[in-house]
């Protein structure tokens, strides 16, 4: 990891650079809430000015530049005799700037999941190894806490970390990509003051949280609170709409469909990303539903957000953005749900 | 055409419309790129949009509209003794869809309203499935074709038929659209059958929901979201009577 400092008006020279070269997305305003505040996404941005960096966090996450909600695993053609089977996994590389130090994480967990696992997906790390991903601090929401999970700070897992120390980025380099592309720029080696100024602005945005789950034995409270009554009373609002799925970092559950196009000549599989809240997760052939029931199927996601799977070592896999508790319109949260159950005996 | 190198069995179809706008026959009859191919999979008996044979050996029958006249139930159920699988395209079939609405009237009111003093014959609106034992029903304002023509594909090879059972919302956050409830707006989302691709929601227009609901939708949790929005409860009500297709939950 080398670490250097570079000026605002030369890291923009920096990133339009990187656009002029590269399909790059960044922080786009995309509309406004009822009440004034902005809804921002990743999306396709032509120049710096597009962007909007100083945005708070995007409502959805980064993930489905890595698995898209709807992905041809393969295409089939059965036109002459016989059939083809065609695999494609190639992606053209591309920059996403602007990624909060969470999202990164949530990044890590999946790829010791999707790549770390007994079948590694060639589709996820064709997507992850030709993304150049610029990461970038931010002061926390009210309603973050990727700090009560250890998520608030990344040490791997992108190319280029900035720091926002004032008028300078402190950068922070981890691949020789990234050290190459800075060469057409000016770039300096930290002095005394602005490592100062990083430490400072750690310190900063570290006690700048407000909101705190408490997390440390969390697992065995989720074993022994798993018939809580607190379970229903979060399932009863449960729309079962997959949003807080959809939305998450982490989240990587996908069920394959199976198309066969209308010439009978040709056919598709595709990956499609699904979600353990919705209500034919659990159906089996038959009809059979293992979780009927609105709470259990909360229940589950919470249980493998907190007390983990054994595909991902029996770890969580939240890393605390509040995505899903923002974006869920029945206002069901993991703050809200985890002190619930922490108040049961 | 062959499947893998077999003849697959067409199947032998009649289209009928009852009182409806058409609107989902025609869908039956859009997307140019594929139709030759969709209707090379069927033997098109009676199909008042496509052709001018008029057979009465179709296995299965597609029904379009409700049930608004006491001699459309004649003519249905005589369409249901012949048919072997009988198929409700629409909301207006499946639901009632949009001419439902006037049941919640005096019908001399409403006839009034409409025709003023011109006399026409119609009655309360049922759905198809007040009259006739329906197989399977394809919702839909209209239909969509790609959805139907998955289905047609799936019945000619014997594969099983699966329409999503899960919300709108899906969808929704899928094309990574902004929610229009975040906006202000009601939307019916939430507790309605994905499949449309979430059309309205994609340009910014709530769901209408026109699909009918979504299995083990939450009705009492949409509600009072809404209601906490500031939404009215007559503004709530009133969008889930359109289509007719949640009456079972408002009365
Ligand atoms: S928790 Fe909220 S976002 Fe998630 S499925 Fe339930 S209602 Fe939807
Ligand atoms: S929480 Fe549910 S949807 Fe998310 S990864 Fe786990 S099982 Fe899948
Ligand atoms: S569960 Fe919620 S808070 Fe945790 S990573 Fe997913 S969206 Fe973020
Ligand atoms: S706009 Fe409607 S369909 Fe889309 S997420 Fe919001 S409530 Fe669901
Ligand atoms: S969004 Fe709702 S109203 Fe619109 S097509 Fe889909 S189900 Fe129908």
């Amino acid at each position: 990891m080398i670490h250097k400092v570079i000026t605002k008006n030369e890291f923009k020279k920096f990133v339009d650079g990187l656009i002029e070269e590269n399909q790059t997305f960044g922080p786009k305003q995309v509309d406004k809430r009822a009440d004034g505040s902005g809804i921002y996404q990743f999306k396709e941005v032509n120049s710096y000015d597009d962007m909007d960096l100083d945005y708070t966090v995007t409502y959805s996450s980064v993930k489905n530049f890595f698995l898209p909600f709807r992905e041809e695993l393969s295409s089939f053609d059965f036109s002459d005799k016989g059939w083809d089977q065609t695999v494609e996994y190639r992606v053209n590389p591309r920059v996403i700037i602007g990624v909060r130090p969470c999202d990164i994480n949530a990044l890590n967990i999946l790829d010791k999941i999707l790549i770390g696992g007994a079948y590694p997906s060639p589709y996820y790390m064709a997507r992850r190894t030709n993304t150049f991903l610029v990461g970038m601090d931010h002061e926390p929401l009210d309603d973050c806490f990727c700090e009560s999970l250890g998520h608030d700070t990344v040490h791997r897992g992108f190319n280029l970390f900035c720091t926002d120390i004032g008028d300078k980025y402190y950068l922070t380099i981890s691949s020789s990509k990234a050290f190459g592309f800075l060469k057409n720029v000016k770039v300096a080696d930290p002095v005394n003051g602005d490592s100062v100024k990083f430490h400072e602005r750690r310190k900063y945005l570290r006690d700048s949280f407000k909101t705190k789950v408490e997390v440390a034995g969390l697992p065995s409270v989720l074993d022994i609170e798993f018939k809580s009554p607190v379970w229903k009373k979060w399932g009863d609002k449960c729309l079962n709409c997959g949003t807080c799925a959809m939305v998450c970092p982490t989240c990587y559950c996908y069920g394959i469909e199976e198309t066969i196009d209308v010439n009978l000549k040709s056919s598709r599989k595709e990956r499609v990303q699904y979600s353990c809240n919705l209500v034919d997760f659990a159906e089996v052939a038959g009809g059979h539903n293992f979780r009927p029931l609105k709470e259990d199927r909360l229940k589950y996601r919470f249980y493998h957000h907190y007390r983990g799977f054994a595909q991902n070592a029996d770890d969580p896999i939240c890393v605390g953005c509040n995505r899903c508790g923002r974006a869920c319109l029945a206002r069901i949260n993991p703050k809200d749900v985890i002190s619930d159950l922490q108040m049961e005996d | 055409m062959k499947y893998l190198g077999i003849d697959p069995q067409k199947v032998r179809v009649g289209v009928f419309d009852f009182t409806g706008c058409e609107g989902c026959e025609l869908q039956l009859a859009n997307k140019e790129d594929s139709l030759l191919d969709f209707l090379s999979l069927l033997e098109v008996v009676n199909f008042r949009e496509v052709s001018s044979d008029r057979g009465d050996d179709y296995d299965v029958a597609l029904i379009e509209g409700n049930i608004s006249r006491a001699d459309e139930i004649d003519r249905l159920k005589d369409i249901r003794a012949k048919a072997k699988v009988l198929v409700a395209i629409g909301s207006c079939a499946c639901f009632g869809g949009v001419n439902q609405q006037k049941n919640r009237f005096e019908l001399d009111d409403v006839v009034k309203e409409v025709y003023g003093d011109h006399k026409v014959e119609t009655d309360k609106v049922k759905r198809i499935a007040d009259v006739v034992k329906v197989d399977l029903e394809i919702p839909g304002c209209p239909v969509s074709k790609e959805e139907v023509e998955r289905i047609v594909v799936n019945v000619v090879l014997g594969a099983e038929i699966k329409i999503p059972k899960y919300p709108v919302c899906v969808e929704c956050k899928q094309k990574v659209n902004t929610c229009v409830v975040d906006l202000g707006q009601i939307c019916l989302g939430p507790v309605t059958r994905a499949g449309c691709d979430a059309v309205c929601p994609s340009g910014k227009v709530g769901c209408l929901g026109c699909r009918g609901p979504a299995e083990d939708a939450n009705f009492e949790s949409l509600k009072q979201i809404l209601m906490d929005k500031g939404h009215s409860d007559s503004a709530i009500v009133e969008r889930l009577r359109f289509y007719g297709a949640f009456n079972g939950t408002v009365g």
